[in-house]
């Protein structure tokens, strides 16, 4: 599975070290810590506002963090070229962001053709086997107007895939979804995250956390407060904070 | 002769319209339209590099084009026609030789750039930030990510206003005979009057307004017609078929032996 769904590239470990950021006054990030093992999936949960969704941007450099560090594999990415950094991370929105004024296909085989230089005949193919594992051949030609809110989830990550990632971040997939639609894209992360890809996923699906996850972070004004096993965080929480959190959304 | 029947044969004379009529259709609907369409594909050129600008996070860029724009959208059109026509005429004389047509298509896009750069400026500023995020996040640079996602998306939303402008042009295109135009350069308004000169009957000039009309009516029409298609084009329909995925997660996405583990209802 990992050849079809990671392709040829190989899974990296990620970390995060000692990241800060602020946006003028509002001290989003500080200090936040992440260790992630090759093919591991870290679920990152917490209250609104508590930078989770900032640190998945920093992890990419969507947005540059004002200290510390970004390691994929041991190695900084911060001198790196941030667009060249990007086609190794991909990512996967709430909102999905498809590109309205094209089709399925031509949103997955855009990056691939204009980026990796791909043939359109090579593009459409790679696209086609992505949308097939999504489960949404069908949907090719559709705009993504006329799709479902959990079917154009599945395309995005599709679109993101074909680019053959290293690392996944995914920045609460399925909090824009209706309850019926949101087992069907936990279930292409889930499988994801089987394949053994890196993957770094902001949620408050507290389920998903603790059955799909190898490791959970709790994050709290910009900062990982806790960190371990879903069981340990789930089961045996030491911070107050988590404690209090956990009785909230539980 | 009663005042009633003058007025009919100061507009309405139609020998005076029919010695016209073939100077307008061989010499003024095809000056007319060389100059509407030149200055809409520079105007429109020059729009969207104004709109760049206007964007743009150097304030080197952004104060030019916000002077240019209020300058040429400030002026009055006949001003600013006079004002390069006459005022650029030594240059043009260099490039063109005395040839004010050239001049008048410049006059008319500089005119026309500072309305269409504020309407695509308008577009691409009203396409959500998350669109650049996604083209970013796929590893596009900011310049391919506004080329291939976000400028199509916001020139897409302002197509009828940008229609419009198309038939100010149109318009506008009259004021070129300020400059002196030579008999095969003018234009339909020019040929009008020129007849309406001569014979001190208005019919030709009446003519001249219906080719315009039969111009700009039908790009009225089409705006609306642009507007309608765009608005019930952004409409929402779910497909009735959609199953969540759950017809593929663990199963066609996966071997068995690598399946996700079975979980518990998420909710």
């Amino acid at each position: 599975m990992t050849t079809t769904t990671t392709g040829t590239t190989t899974s990296v470990s990620l970390g995060v070290r000692d990241v800060h950021l602020a946006f003028g006054a509002n001290r989003v990030l500080r200090g936040a810590e992440l260790d992630v093992a090759r093919g591991a999936t870290a679920c990152v949960i917490g209250p609104s506002g508590s930078g989770k969704s900032t640190l998945l941007r920093t992890i990419n450099r969507l947005i540059e963090p004002d200290s510390g560090d970004v390691l994929l594999d041991g190695r900084s990415v911060l001198r790196d070229d941030p667009d060249a950094l990007r086609q190794r991370v991909g990512m996967v929105f709430q909102q999905f962001n498809l590109f309205p004024h094209m089709t399925v296909l031509r949103n997955i085989t855009l990056a691939l053709r204009k980026i990796r230089k791909l043939s359109e005949d090579e593009a459409m193919q790679v696209a086609r086997t992505q949308l097939d594992l999504v489960g949404l051949a069908a949907k090719a030609d559709s705009r993504p107007a006329h799709l479902s809110g959990g079917q154009q989830q599945r395309v995005a990550i599709a679109r993101a895939l074909a680019l053959q990632p290293q690392v996944m971040l995914f920045d609460e997939a399925t909090s824009a979804l209706d309850p019926e639609l949101v087992k069907g894209v936990l279930g292409v992360m889930a499988d994801l995250s089987a394949a053994g890809m890196t993957m770094v996923v902001v949620t408050h699906e507290m389920g998903f956390a603790r059955e799909v996850a190898d490791m959970v972070a709790f994050m709290d004004h910009g900062v990982v407060l806790e960190a371990g096993e879903p069981a340990a965080i789930f089961e045996s929480p030491e911070h107050p904070r988590l404690r209090r959190f956990l009785a909230q959304v539980l | 002769m009663d005042p009633l029947s003058t007025l009919w044969e100061t507009f309405f004379d139609w020998d005076s319209m029919r010695e016209a009529l073939p100077d307008m259709l061989t010499v003024g609907l095809p000056n007319t339209l060389i100059l509407a369409v030149s200055a809409a594909l520079l105007g429109s050129l020059l729009g969207m590099l104004l709109a760049i600008a206007g964007i743009s996070r150097s304030r080197w860029l952004r104060w030019p084009a916000r002077v240019y724009t209020d300058i040429f959208r400030g002026l009055p059109a006949a001003a600013t026609i006079l004002l390069i026509g006459v005022g650029l005429a030594p240059l043009g004389m260099e490039v063109w030789g005395p040839n004010p047509y050239p001049l008048g298509i410049l006059a008319l896009s500089l005119i026309a750039a500072a309305y269409i750069g504020e309407i695509f400026r308008a577009g691409i500023q009203s396409v959500e930030a998350a669109q650049l995020e996604g083209a970013r996040a796929l590893g596009f640079s900011w310049g391919e990510a506004m080329r291939l996602v976000i400028v199509p998306q916001g020139v897409r939303r302002v197509l009828p206003a940008w229609v419009n402008q198309l038939i100010a042009l149109i318009k506008d295109s009259s004021l070129v005979y300020f400059l002196g135009l030579l008999a095969s350069q003018r234009e339909l308004f020019r040929i009008g009057q020129d007849y309406a000169a001569n014979t001190g009957n208005q019919s030709a000039l009446l003519l001249a307004g219906l080719f315009y009309l039969a111009l700009t009516v039908p790009l009225t029409h089409a705006v609306n017609w642009i507007d309608r298609r765009l608005r019930q084009g952004r409409a929402v329909t779910v497909d009735p078929d959609d199953d969540g995925g759950l017809a593929v997660a663990g199963q066609v996405a996966l071997p068995p032996e690598t399946a996700a583990p079975q979980r518990e209802d998420q909710r």
